[in-house]
């Protein structure tokens, strides 16, 4: 596949954004990864799919930091990326979202989104103590920068309830809106429409469509609802038993021998 | 005059996010800090100051220390006593050690001194938590203790093994030492309990504070929106130490004036200071000041009543005092988790509705 290349819907996708390189992960024994390789472009929504146990999860770990790989390399933005924290990975420009909601329980659906540009807030403790001056106008520029998020994923009117009070689809939406809020160059989706019902799945869907067009940003998602990850997503990538059977765009994808035997299984007799 | 906000418009960020939203809450507030330091000092006299009012100030002080620590931070601490200790001593050591040196200087130094202890006792932070980090920072306070009842050089080689506050002043007031006045004390104490809860207040709104709470309610995903949470847990440790480091400075040497390290700040003032901050409410400012009047107004209250209008013996009522405070405690435990300052919360709710609930 050459540098570039143009979606069917006329979008063009650019270089590459992340690369993984023959990365193997094992826990002890068990082998979670083995020596997969593949690469999200600037600009494309890129999908992971596979059964349970497949290694999904595991992936979007390495790529945030929580797991470090055993073997291969992980480029980011054309350089060979070093064994990191997951902190430091954020500051780099990786947000996600997690298959269990991960939000702040205690704190409103506004704080919640405001932690996302921690980021992006450099005021020393000495000024924050003082709040006045530097401190609020940083916390005020960055309070416009969540409120067009906060507009953008139509929460307007849960802006100061408690996270823990409110829905499940919701709490999923905030925690969008969490990871949106730090502007990422790179945004992964665990799971983004688990548990939900027909028309939650349709409004995730749009706000995932939306992002990716209006901000442009660059998303891995996981997701097993096929019908949506073939709808949503520019490439897909194929894992089952923590090796990649398969990736390119939905159709190559839907044809390939080994995706429709992993999924349907296979005839023994 | 209805408590509600209907007609009181935000047209900015900043004005949204104001600590009182609300012109009645404003008003109150204003009106609070005008009769502390336009009435209240030409009123008080050696009893409302030495039974109720300045104990309530310094207690206020501790536990907003200890709430940003467990109530913000979630990291929960037994060892407040003991970084109490650390600030009287480094009050103690500074105030004779540099005779000319302001008693202001003296008491910030103090928190400062007991910040660097607090960081250091708030390292293992990183690898334990809960219930295991409770017990690393009750050996704090164990530690702590004893370090000052062993080693000589820290009271001074004095016989008594007790240290006594020298008298030093303020604008020409004695604040500290025997003769100090009952009115310069308080408001040497309002001054800082005024300063520090404003810092208290601005430090959990903003960035940091947000930092704190994300570490509190979930270090992982915390962890993924770029907090450091070494940085952030020590942070919280060394906040929370000056401000207790601050109280134990101002208990010593304007409270109590001499001091014995393991009567003045034993065990038994770490949980005083928990179930403060548990009573009033974890995690909010308002909390921590319910919580402290209310464990320095009950005693007093109780003990006026069972032992002055009853005329019980005074240890039957200490003990049923005991009883009591502890009752209350699992009460609020089981009722209401987030403390007092949360049925205030629920009560200023239902108020903005009355009286047309529907």
């Amino acid at each position: 596949m050459s540098d570039s290349y143009v979606t069917p819907d006329g979008r063009t996708i650019g270089g590459k954004v992340l690369e993984m390189r023959n990365i193997t992960l094992r826990f002890g024994g068990v082998v979670a990864i083995k020596d997969i390789s593949f690469d999200i472009r600037e600009g494309e929504i890129r999908a992971i799919i596979g059964p349970n146990g497949a290694g999904k999860s595991s992936m979007l770990n390495v790529i945030n930091g929580f797991y470090h790989p055993q073997e291969g390399e992980i480029w980011f933005h054309g350089e060979k990326r070093k064994p990191m924290k997951p902190y430091q990975i954020a500051k780099q420009g990786i947000a996600r979202t997690f298959q269990n909601i991960a939000l702040f329980k205690g704190m409103s659906t506004l704080d919640n989104i405001m932690t996302g540009r921690f980021n992006q807030m450099k005021t020393n403790m000495a000024l924050q103590m003082l709040w006045k001056g530097p401190a609020e106008r940083e916390e005020v520029a960055n309070r416009e920068i969540v409120e067009r998020v906060i507009d953008f994923l139509e929460i307007q009117a849960i802006r100061k309830t408690p996270v823990g009070a409110l829905p499940y689809g919701l709490q999923k939406r905030v925690e969008l809106g969490r990871a949106l809020a730090a502007q990422p160059k790179l945004l992964l989706l665990d799971e983004p429409m688990a548990g939900m019902n027909v028309e939650e799945k349709e409004d995730m869907s749009r706000f995932i469509l939306d992002v990716n067009d209006e901000f442009g940003t660059t998303i891995a998602l996981i997701e097993h609802d096929m019908g949506v990850v073939m709808d949503i997503s520019d490439r897909v990538v194929v894992m089952d038993y923590g090796k990649k059977i398969g990736d390119g765009t939905p159709d190559e994808v839907r044809n390939n021998q080994a995706v429709i035997d992993a999924y349907l299984g296979v005839d023994h007799g | 005059m209805f408590y509600r906000e209907a007609g009181d418009y935000k047209t900015t960020y900043a004005e949204d996010s104001q600590t009182f939203p609300l012109k009645l809450d404003r008003y109150a507030y204003y009106t609070l800090l005008a009769v502390a330091f336009l009435v209240v000092p030409f009123v008080i006299n050696d009893y409302w100051a030495s039974a109720v009012l300045i104990p309530f100030l310094i207690w206020s002080i501790a536990s907003l220390g200890l709430n940003i620590l467990t109530g913000y931070c979630g990291q929960v601490s037994l060892g407040t006593g003991g970084f109490m200790a650390v600030g009287a001593y480094a009050a103690y050591k500074l105030m004779t050690s540099f005779p000319d040196l302001n008693i202001m200087i003296i008491v910030l130094l103090s928190g400062a001194i007991t910040a660097a202890v607090g960081v250091l006792f708030g390292l293992p932070s990183l690898r334990i938590k809960g219930f295991y980090l409770a017990v690393a920072t009750l050996a704090a306070q164990f530690f702590l203790v004893w370090l000052f009842n062993k080693f000589e050089w820290f009271y001074n080689y004095s016989a008594s093994g007790q240290i006594s506050a020298p008298t030093r002043e303020m604008f020409g007031y004695e604040v500290t030492g025997p003769s100090a006045s009952a009115p310069a004390k308080y408001m040497f104490c309002l001054v800082l309990v005024l300063g520090l809860a404003w810092v208290a207040r601005n430090l959990t709104r903003g960035r940091i504070g947000r930092s704190w709470m994300a570490i509190r309610d979930m270090d992982i995903a915390a962890e993924i929106i770029g907090v450091n949470p070494l940085k952030t847990k020590l942070t919280a440790f060394a906040v929370s130490s000056f401000f207790i480091g601050v109280a134990g400075a101002l208990f010593f040497a304007v409270y109590l004036g001499a001091v014995e390290v393991g009567e003045a700040f034993g065990i038994q003032k770490s949980f005083l200071v928990l179930f403060m901050i548990i009573i009033g409410g974890l995690g909010s400012i308002l909390g921590s000041f319910i919580g402290a009047a209310f464990l320095v107004l009950l005693p007093v209250l109780l003990k006026n009543i069972m032992a002055g209008a009853l005329g019980w013996p005074i240890d039957l009522a200490a003990h049923i005092e005991l009883v009591i405070i502890g009752f209350l405690i699992m009460l609020t435990l089981v009722l209401e988790p987030h403390g007092v300052a949360q049925l205030w919360r629920v009560a200023k709710q239902k108020l903005r509705l009355w009286p047309f609930p529907h």
